[in-house]
Order: structure tokens, then sequence, then C-alpha cells
């Protein structure tokens, strides 16, 4: 059976949609998938050494679940986003929901391999000290020349 | 039914369960067979799509109390 190859690119860095690619490339990979993910934009957040200002608004997110209605104008008060960001995170634990760190770590164990979209960390200024280790750093062709052989293939 | 190894992932959701029930086969020999504990419904198909996709066998899944036992048999 020949080797399934799943690529993805990540271009979120808010909480919510900085899980599906992780969850998504720890699973392939535990089944003996080969995986990239291909981070840019704001997937870039999703590198960094620190993951804890990855955060939630329910500001423009009408579908998210709250526990009382809460009216735009109240969602655009200071301090929202960090309250909805920790009422998620302590429901995510509460549920055994593992978090973005430990699932990064999974992907980096089982030998998924992260690339970083140079012209964006160019653009952002972002410096590589700031990005976790074993990271490569590539564009447009780099992803294309994984793409064209894979199986799966997700713009997230 | 005997086992060689047990994993308990009580209280996981998805994906842990399945990848971690991936990091406990892999110290283990050809034809040892794992015992899985979880709690997530979900685990149920997940495990069947595990066993098919990697070729481990399934040898049984139960459910008990809000426990699902599975018995995996590695290739």
């Amino acid at each position: 059976m020949a080797t399934k190859k799943m690529a993805i690119i990540a271009t979120k860095g808010a909480l919510d949609m900085a899980y599906p690619p992780l969850i998504l490339a720890s699973t392939a990979a535990a089944l003996g998938w080969e995986v990239q993910i291909f981070f840019t934009f704001y997937g870039l957040q999703l590198l960094r050494k620190d993951l804890s200002g990855i955060a939630i608004s329910p500001l423009a997110n009408p579908a998210m679940p709250m526990p009382v209605p809460m009216p735009v104008i109240v969602q655009m008060l200071p301090g929202m986003e960090a309250m909805a960001t920790s009422m998620m995170k302590a429901k995510m634990k509460k549920k055994g929901v593992a978090s973005l760190t430990e699932l990064r770590e999974l992907c980096q164990e089982a030998e998924v391999k992260f690339i970083a979209c140079q012209m964006t960390v160019d653009l952002f200024e972002f410096s590589k000290d700031d990005f976790i280790d074993g990271i490569e750093y590539g564009g447009a062709a780099t992803f294309m020349k994984f793409a064209g052989e894979t199986d799966v293939c997700l713009f997230i | 039914m005997n086992f060689d190894k047990e994993f308990d992932a009580s209280g996981l959701a998805c994906p842990l369960p399945i990848v971690k029930t991936k990091k406990s086969l892999v110290d283990m020999a050809s034809g040892q067979v794992l015992k899985v504990v979880a709690t997530d419904p979900g685990s149920v198909c997940d495990m069947a799509a595990f066993a098919e996709q990697t070729g481990h066998a399934l040898l049984q899944q139960t459910e008990e109390g809000g426990k699902y036992v599975f018995f995996l048999k590695k290739a």
C-alpha cells in the first residue's frame, strides 16, 4: 500500500481556526500518512514558540455558542475577547480537548513537516527567533511540489 | 480477552484517542494485543477507521456504562 499524502495550507490564527489543521495533520500522521502544513498569513501565528496569544473573539462570529446571548455592542467592550478566550480554553480543557501546543508537539513527533511562508514572514516582519525549531521556510513553489503528489489537499 | 498492554484514553477528545493509540502501538511487537479504553463516542467510528487504514486488526469492541473498550492486534 503506497503511503498516502496530505497537504494543508493554514491561513488563520484564531483559536477556533487553529485546531483543524493540527487535528487533521496529527490524525493523518497517526494513520501513516505523509503530511505537510504550509503556514501563511495569520496561520504563521501557530508556529510561535508561545501560543498563549492565540485568541477567539465572539465579535463577527455569530455562530459561536455563548452561555448567554450577547449584543454586538457588548462584544466590542474591552476585555471581551480575553474573557471569551479564557472561557473557551477552560471548556476545552474540561472536555479533554488537547491544547494547541500539545497537538503541535504530536504533529512534530509524528514527523509532520511544517513550512513557514517566507513572503508573509517578511511581510509582517516576524523574527524567526519567535518560531519553533524544526520548520522550513519556503514559498508557493515549495508547497506545490508536494501538493501535486497528494491524495488530500486542504485550504484552511 | 488477553492483552499485552493497556491504554486508557478516558476523558480525551478527538484526535487524542487515535493519535495516542498509535503512539502506544509503536513499541509493541507484531501480533501483540493493545486494549484501549475511551469515553469519546466518536472513537467508535474512528477506531474502526484507524484499524482499516493501518492494517491493525480490531479484534473486539464493546461498550459498557459509557466506556468504549477496543482490542487491537498489531499488524
